[in-house]
């Protein structure tokens, strides 16, 4: 006998508060609507200009034809911006009551309290939360909101915003460059070291609304530090479209961990793009968590452009009834002796479709070059989808290159033997499942290890008879 | 009050189409030690399988008592909780558990009732000394990277964390060196008492020269032909399954 419960209890991440905002955009995008969220924001000219450019360049640009079928997203459906009934503020006491419940419940105060050194909290289209510890600040770290940025800081701004992702290099960043609002400024300086953690969550809870955070991280020569960004929305019957922007640049020397966990509800469409500029001996390392979502395409991209640069990527993805997750990484090598290293797992369940889509360019000059790919799928059930599609491009022969892909299902016989020892299907399962993802898990911070446990028991509750 | 624990009634099992089990019986008391031995195919794993109802085997017809409950069709897991244990042949490595959380785990869901930490913790202890393994062992993920030897008494220690009423021993004794196997059949003497009972499943004669056992059943071709004491191991030591059609 099968029992299925296809709409598992979110809990927390699925309470919605009312759609109580200060100012909602009207939906659709036309330059008219630019023009508005542009003087909503205060733009300063470069930025209005800008945002017009990226809209005539998103009205230029096809949608993609290739991965998740995204005819369902109706731009005219969307409203773009959404700015919640509040102003940024450095204390929680200064939220408002529902947002703040909101951050509460997701645990983020305390978060900030035992294990942070900084955080940020977005809220539909701002940031309504900053804060930063005081020795962060006198060592000359910024960290801060993106609209506080581009005023404060016009220069480093200009100089870095979407030049690592250019607006045109697909439609979705078009439509960010068009329409982005919040989101997080670091700048790490020189030979600062950031050991504990800063952290921004983004909260979308506006229905039919998009939310288009921008995040810029600049982390000087050798410097380092670990950015944690997590995110999530409540469910609602209408498509919900996310398109942020995440673009990091780490100078020689200097080390940057990315660590992601995204739990958007399940009509959100999450088209993000994210990617990094590599220094010579610098490193990033990305962790990614993805759970959430009706549809993901979302491809870190590390490019290692001095020489002995390093990346990282540990990904899982989580892909259960009516999800499709187009996930991978991507990364380019442009100098001697750089090397990558990928290791991903994907989970698919009660029909779910979790794709592992990825680039390896190694270039001409990327002597020495070492990338080595891991990529593992497990199905639960007989159907759902797993697939892998890998590009290799590597165009030098002084490389050392592997790439070792394995999908599987489930092992009846692991099955069988934890049942033996007293443990129900449902039991077994879970405990196999939180296996394969443990080699992810001990990579995530402590307490999104734990959310990512729960999630996994939370998914796998009731769908198995 | 009944001595008897299982009680299998003329039990015919397939794998696939294929006919494995002919018409088994066999009947074990508390307090008895049995051992089934045969050739290669000849049914011995199937019988272990049956019992615990693999889904992987197909039960035709015949009947599975446990403590006078029918047993023949319930899941694995509720097997398990009746009191029943299977030592296995090829155990199964689970990555991200510990021995140690693994069997605390498995012991609540025995037991139905929460383990005291402190108590748990000091039992899977002494266990381990009993059985040689290395500490280190308990904070290990389940027989991840452990050797056959390993994985055999990793077994065995669940049998005795895990203290059910009937224990299978699945060829146990299997690809183990003399030293392990002393260690294994010390475990299992540790084990029994005149409340338990213990099937030991094997192909070969060498742990019965370290354990005293009241019953041995010879099964070839799906049947068992001949049943007798631990002279009849002796026997088989000698001559082989030849004799026996």
């Amino acid at each position: 006998m099968k029992t299925k419960l296809d709409e598992i209890n979110r809990n927390i991440y699925d309470i919605k508060n009312k759609d109580d905002y200060d100012f909602k955009i009207k939906k659709g995008l036309t330059p008219e609507i630019i023009e508005e969220i542009s003087k909503q924001k205060n733009d300063p000219d470069w930025m209005r200009n800008f945002r017009l450019k990226a809209l005539e360049t998103y009205n230029k640009l096809p949608m993609p034809t290739w991965g998740p079928d995204l005819s369902e997203l109706n731009m005219d459906e969307i409203a773009t911006y959404v700015r919640p009934k509040t102003k940024m503020t450095g204390n929680w006491e200064d939220v408002p009551e529902d947002i703040k419940n909101t951050f509460d419940k997701l645990g983020i105060p305390e978060a900030e309290k035992k294990s942070l050194a900084g955080v940020g909290a977005q809220y539909d289209s701002e940031v309504v939360y900053h804060s930063m510890k005081e020795e962060l600040l006198s060592q000359g770290v910024i960290y801060t909101d993106m609209e506080t940025a581009v005023r404060e800081y016009p220069d480093i701004v200009k100089e870095h915003f979407m030049k690592c992702v250019p607006v045109t290099d697909h439609k979705f960043v078009a439509l960010h460059g068009a329409v982005w609002s919040g989101g997080s400024f670091v700048y790490v300086p020189k030979n600062v070291k950031v050991d504990i953690p800063l952290q921004s969550y983004f909260r979308l809870n506006s229905p039919e609304s998009g939310q288009f955070e921008h995040t810029l991280i600049i982390v000087d020569e050798g410097a380092s530090l670990h950015f944690i960004e997590g995110c999530s929305a409540p469910k609602y019957n209408k498509v919900n479209l996310h398109a942020g922007c995440v673009e990091l640049y780490v100078k020689d020397g200097a080390y940057l961990r990315y660590s992601t966990i995204e739990n958007w509800s399940k009509n959100m469409l999450n088209l993000n793009t994210k990617r990094a500029i590599i220094g010579k001996n610098a490193q990033v390392d990305w962790v990614s968590g993805s759970f959430g979502s009706k549809i993901s395409m979302l491809y870190p991209m590390s490019i290692l452009n001095g020489e002995g640069a390093r990346t990282e990527y540990t990904g899982i993805s989580f892909a259960g009834k009516g999800q499709n997750l187009d996930t991978g990484f991507k990364v380019i090598h442009n100098n001697k002796n750089t090397s990558s290293l990928v290791n991903s797992k994907s989970i698919s369940k009660n029909g779910g479709t979790a794709t592992y889509r990825a680039l390896v360019r190694i270039n001409e000059n990327a002597k020495g070059a070492k990338c080595n790919v891991s990529c593992e799928s497990l199905m639960l059930d007989d159907i759902s989808r797993s697939d892998t599609i890998p590009v290799n491009d590597i165009r030098t022969d002084d490389v050392e290159f592997s790439h070792e892909a394995k999908i599987g299902k489930i092992s009846d016989k692991s099955i069988f033997y934890l049942m033996s020892r007293g443990l129900s299907e449902e039991d077994a399962k879970a405990m196999i499942v939180r296996g394969f993802a443990d080699p992810i898990s001990k990579e995530l911070p402590i307490e999104y290890a734990a959310e990512m446990n729960n999630l996994i028991n939370l998914e796998l509750q009731g769908s198995i008879g | 009050m009944s001595n008897e624990l299982l009680n299998i009634k003329d039990l015919y099992v397939n794998v696939g189409e294929k006919e494995i089990l002919k018409g088994v019986n066999l009947k074990i008391n508390k307090g008895e030690v049995h051992v089934i031995m045969g050739p290669n195919g000849s049914g011995k794993s199937t019988t272990a399988n049956a019992i615990l109802n693999n889904p992987a085997y197909t039960k035709v017809s015949g009947k599975i008592m446990f403590e006078n409950t029918d047993i023949t069709n319930l899941k694995t897991d509720e097997i398990a909780r009746k009191g029943i244990f299977m030592s296995f042949q090829l155990p199964e490595e689970i990555p991200g558990i510990t021995v140690s959380n693994f069997l605390r785990y498995a012991k609540n869901k025995i037991t139905e009732k929460p383990v005291k930490v402190f108590e748990f913790k000091s039992e899977l202890q002494k266990h381990m000394e009993e059985l040689q393994m290395k500490p280190e062992y308990s904070e290990r993920y389940l027989n991840v990277g452990f050797s056959g030897g390993e994985k055999k008494k990793n077994e065995i220690l669940q049998m005795l964390v895990l203290n059910p009423k009937l224990a299978i021993l699945d060829e146990t004794d299997s690809g183990l060196d003399v030293d392990s196997i002393n260690i294994v059949s010390k475990g299992i003497e540790m084990f029994k008492n005149s409340n338990n009972a213990v099937l030991i499943i094997t192909h070969n004669t060498k742990i019965l020269h370290s354990l005293k056992v009241d019953y041995v059943h010879v099964l070839v071709n799906g049947k068992i032909v001949k049943t007798g004491s631990q002279e009849l191991a002796s026997e088989i030591e000698e001559n082989g399954y030849k004799s026996f059609k």
